[in-house]
């Protein structure tokens, strides 16, 4: 069981991994996630389903700190401890007209499975995706291949437009857009509904919060959306942007910051030893 | 023999050493303990004891065994009716249950029926070295299946029952340990993992099968499990879902469900972070919100990570509170500071968005309400507020409603609780349930009694296809 079957580096510190899982592959839908432990000792991450095939998952992970720097270590062969899923609601996949799917960074990777299934059911679809810089583009064939038109930005313009993807947004909200989805880091997907938010265009945001258990019974994953608590395993992953209290959920994933800053360091001194 | 009015008492660690530690608080008893303690059972003929018991364990014959030495016998007994001693001897409600009604107790304290219940599985324990060998008969095969969601106590004893009646059984489990609330609820000073461990290993030996990483509602529906070959199906899954009292700054970092909190702490091991990955926040001044057994052990578990004040905050006064008394008296005894007749209004939190005080109001106890408890009502203008870093939420849980909304036609209670009649029939023809996702949270006992319940009507069920 979860056997690593296939590892790509896709660029600076951004990893994909073909992982068998019988029981989740076949039923997982655009939007859904896993949780994962990588060892004996390990805390549960969640992380995005960006693909399937037959038995295999795809999943595309940022080392940002201990648990995926023990993940991007393990090699094609090796086993996960354990992956619980598909979690959480499928992305909401109808025909809605006119379309932007907005990635950032390692957002870009959730975003393909959605703008591929929305294009399926004859949306018309624009994706726009960020990178930081060129080195770090990844997936964009795939997204082309999903979408019928694309809009790549860099921070520092060393790839397709110079600027975020905001930037971008903000010229296509001229045309008439029926939905917006987007899928990134919570700053970016803060400032997406707020421009969308003037123009009144729904927008979907599928959000990262803190999580242990991924099934609705611990309340790690609170969010405040509409001014109501909602738990993100269990009534998300995705929201209204609109409603969305964005500087919460930024505020809780802080939480562990000085613990998160322990755990990398306590295992960067182990491996050099 | 004279009758000794008291129980014999059994030796505890000290509250000043095993706060700060996550071992066992009470010692158990040795054997001339355990002899003197059986010996004050006077064997009376009616023995109401046993009325008191969910699962109605033959209380007067296991301890005349005791009495006797002869403990192989009085494990044999007790498996009769109940599969994991170990586990209720040291946290049934005993004083609410099988003791409330012993004899011995009109005329001094009653018999401790729990400790010598967890004396013989602690010898038993002990014995098998922590490996329990298989020892029942096991009838043929039927070649019949069976699912069991949720590997906590309805489904553990649901499971033995069915493997004894030749079927097979496969639990799912969406964590990736078994044993439900054992595993991630209750702390290790109340119940050491190891028995709830010792105790599924003997059911893997069973041939009962668990499946972890499973969540039925996502992974698969029961409608699924009937198509992969089953033939029933058992829903145990629990009641796990926290509530929140849904006031203002609720949210703020540093504010924990109980069940958040104990699940860091119990199951993922946060209180060994950064040997352990998960982390958790070591709070030095706690508000435990909450009067139940699930805030006594976040509460008593706050301690042990090192706070220095903890406040256990319930709103109406110690007369009503749920937990368990020896639980109230051990969190006492540790310096848990009880603010009763009070209830929080309101989190205030730092410019981080840490929490950094409580808001709460004072409480008078008005009519009686329809649980026949009496009302809290707040008093005007008593406003105050404690500086908190850490506050843990312990309002109650409710079921999970992951299966119910996957399960066209399955009937649901006003709490979202699986509705199912005493023999554990829900309105799907072949769909079983019982434990905490029936009744709320209960007891261990009570989801185990309906465990076995469910198991006799599921063999009912696929002999007689009724
Ligand atoms: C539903 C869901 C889907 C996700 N999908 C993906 C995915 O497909 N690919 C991917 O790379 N990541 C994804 N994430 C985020 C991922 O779970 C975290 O990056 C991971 O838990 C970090 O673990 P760590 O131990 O390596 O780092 P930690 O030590 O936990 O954190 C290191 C740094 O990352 C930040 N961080 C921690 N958790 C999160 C989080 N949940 N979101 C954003 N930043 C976080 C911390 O603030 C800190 O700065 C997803 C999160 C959720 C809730
Ligand atoms: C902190 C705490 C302290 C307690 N103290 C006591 C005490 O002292 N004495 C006492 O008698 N009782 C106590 N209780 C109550 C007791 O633990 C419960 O009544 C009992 O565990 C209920 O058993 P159960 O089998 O119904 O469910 P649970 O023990 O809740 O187990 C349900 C299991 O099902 C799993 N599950 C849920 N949904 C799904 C799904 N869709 N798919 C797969 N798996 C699923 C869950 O992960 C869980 O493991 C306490 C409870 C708590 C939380
Ligand atoms: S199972 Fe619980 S109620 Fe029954 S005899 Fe044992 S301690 Fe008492
Ligand atoms: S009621 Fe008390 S004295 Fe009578 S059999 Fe039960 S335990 Fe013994
Ligand atoms: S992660 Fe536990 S409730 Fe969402």
């Amino acid at each position: 069981m979860f056997k690593i079957v296939r590892k790509n580096i896709l660029g600076p510190e951004i990893v994909q991994m073909e992982i068998e899982a019988k029981n989740i592959a076949p039923v997982a839908k655009p939007g859904q996630f896993v949780i994962l432990i990588v060892h004996e000792k390990g805390e549960r991450i969640p992380l995005t389903i960006a693909d399937r095939d037959n038995d295999l998952i795809t999943i595309v992970f940022q080392v940002v700190g201990k648990t995926t720097t023990l993940l991007a270590k393990l090699a094609e062969g090796d086993f996960l401890c354990n992956v619980v899923g598909p979690l959480g609601n499928p992305t909401d996949i109808e025909t809605f007209g006119r379309v932007i799917c907005v990635g950032g960074g390692i957002g870009i990777a959730p975003v393909y499975p959605i703008a591929r299934a929305l294009k399926k059911k004859g949306n018309e679809v624009i994706s726009i995706i960020g990178y930081r810089s060129k080195d770090y583009v990844f997936w964009e064939e795939k997204i082309r291949s999903a979408s019928h038109r694309v809009i790549v930005t860099t921070n520092d313009g060393s790839y397709g437009f110079k600027g975020f993807v905001t930037d971008a947004l903000k010229e296509m909200l001229n045309e008439h857009i029926d939905r917006v989805f987007t899928i990134g880091p919570t700053i970016m997907m803060r400032e997406v509904s707020k421009l969308t938010k003037e123009r009144n265009i729904k927008t979907v945001a599928s959000l990262n919060s803190l999580m242990v258990c991924g099934m609705g019974m611990c309340g790690t994953c609170r969010v405040r959306v509409g001014g109501e608590t909602k738990f993100t395993c269990f009534d998300g992953p995705d929201f209204d942007g609109h409603l969305v209290d964005f500087d919460e959920l930024i505020k809780r994933l802080d939480t562990y910051k000085e613990e998160e800053r322990i755990s990398l360091e306590t295992l960067r001194k182990e491996i050099q030893i | 023999m004279k009758l000794i009015k008291e129980q014999i008492p059994m030796k505890e660690q000290p509250p000043e050493v095993r706060k700060k530690n996550f071992e066992e608080v009470p010692l158990g008893y040795t054997k001339e303990e355990a002899i003197l303690e059986a010996s004050r059972c006077i064997q009376c003929p009616v023995h109401p004891c046993v009325s008191g018991c969910p699962v109605h364990v033959d209380i007067p014959a296991f301890i005349k065994a005791i009495k006797e030495d002869k403990l192989q016998s009085a494990i044999d007994i007790m498996n009769e009716t109940n599969l994991l001693p170990g586990v209720t001897g040291r946290i049934c409600p005993q004083e609410d249950q099988c003791q409330a009604l012993c004899v011995v107790g009109k005329v001094g304290d009653p018999v401790s029926i729990g400790r010598l219940e967890r004396y013989i599985a602690d010898w038993e324990f002990n014995k098998n070295q922590g490996k329990k060998r298989v020892s029942i008969s096991k009838i043929d095969p039927t070649g019949r299946s069976v699912a069991l969601i949720g590997s906590g106590p309805a489904s553990l004893s649901c499971s033995v029952d069915l493997v004894k009646m030749g079927y097979s059984a496969t639990i799912f489990e969406a964590f990736h340990k078994g044993g439900g609330v054992l595993t991630y609820g209750i702390p290790e000073f109340r119940l050491p993992k190891r028995i709830v461990n010792y105790e599924i290993c003997f059911l893997q030996e069973l041939g009962v099968s668990f499946v972890f990483d499973f969540l039925v509602g996502r992974t698969a529906t029961i409608e699924d499990l009937f198509k992969r070959g089953f033939s029933a199906v058992f829903i145990g899954s629990g009641a796990g879902a926290p509530q929140f009292m849904r006031i203002e700054g609720e949210n703020l970092d540093g504010i924990y469900s109980a069940n958040e909190y104990l699940t860091r702490v119990n199951l993922m091991k946060a209180f060994k972070f950064p040997e352990f990955d998960t982390p958790i926040k070591k709070g030095k001044r706690v508000a435990v919100i909450g009067g139940g057994n699930v805030a006594m052990d976040a509460a008593r578990t706050s301690l042990r990570m090192g706070a220095e004040h903890v406040y256990l905050i319930y709103r109406r006064s110690r007369n009503e509170m749920p937990a368990r008394v020896e639980e109230v008296v051990h969190a006492e005894e540790e310096g848990i500071e009880f603010m009763l007749l009070t209830n929080p209004v309101k989190y205030i939190g730092d410019e981080k968005g840490f929490v950094k005080q409580v808001e709460c109001l004072r409480m008078t106890l008005g009519e009686e309400d329809a649980s026949g408890r009496k009302r809290p009502v707040p008093i005007e203008g008593s406003e105050f507020r404690i500086d908190i870093d850490q506050a843990i939420v312990a309002i109650g849980t409710l079921p999970n409603p992951i299966i119910s909304i996957t399960t066209p036609g399955l009937s649901i209670g006003r709490q979202g609780e699986i509705l199912a009649d005493a023999d554990g029939n829900t309105s799907i023809k072949g769909v079983f349930a019982g434990g905490d996702i029936v009744t709320g949270s209960a007891t261990v006992i009570t989801a185990m009694g309906a465990g076995r319940t469910a198991a006799a009507s599921i063999d009912r069920y696929l002999k007689e296809g009724s």
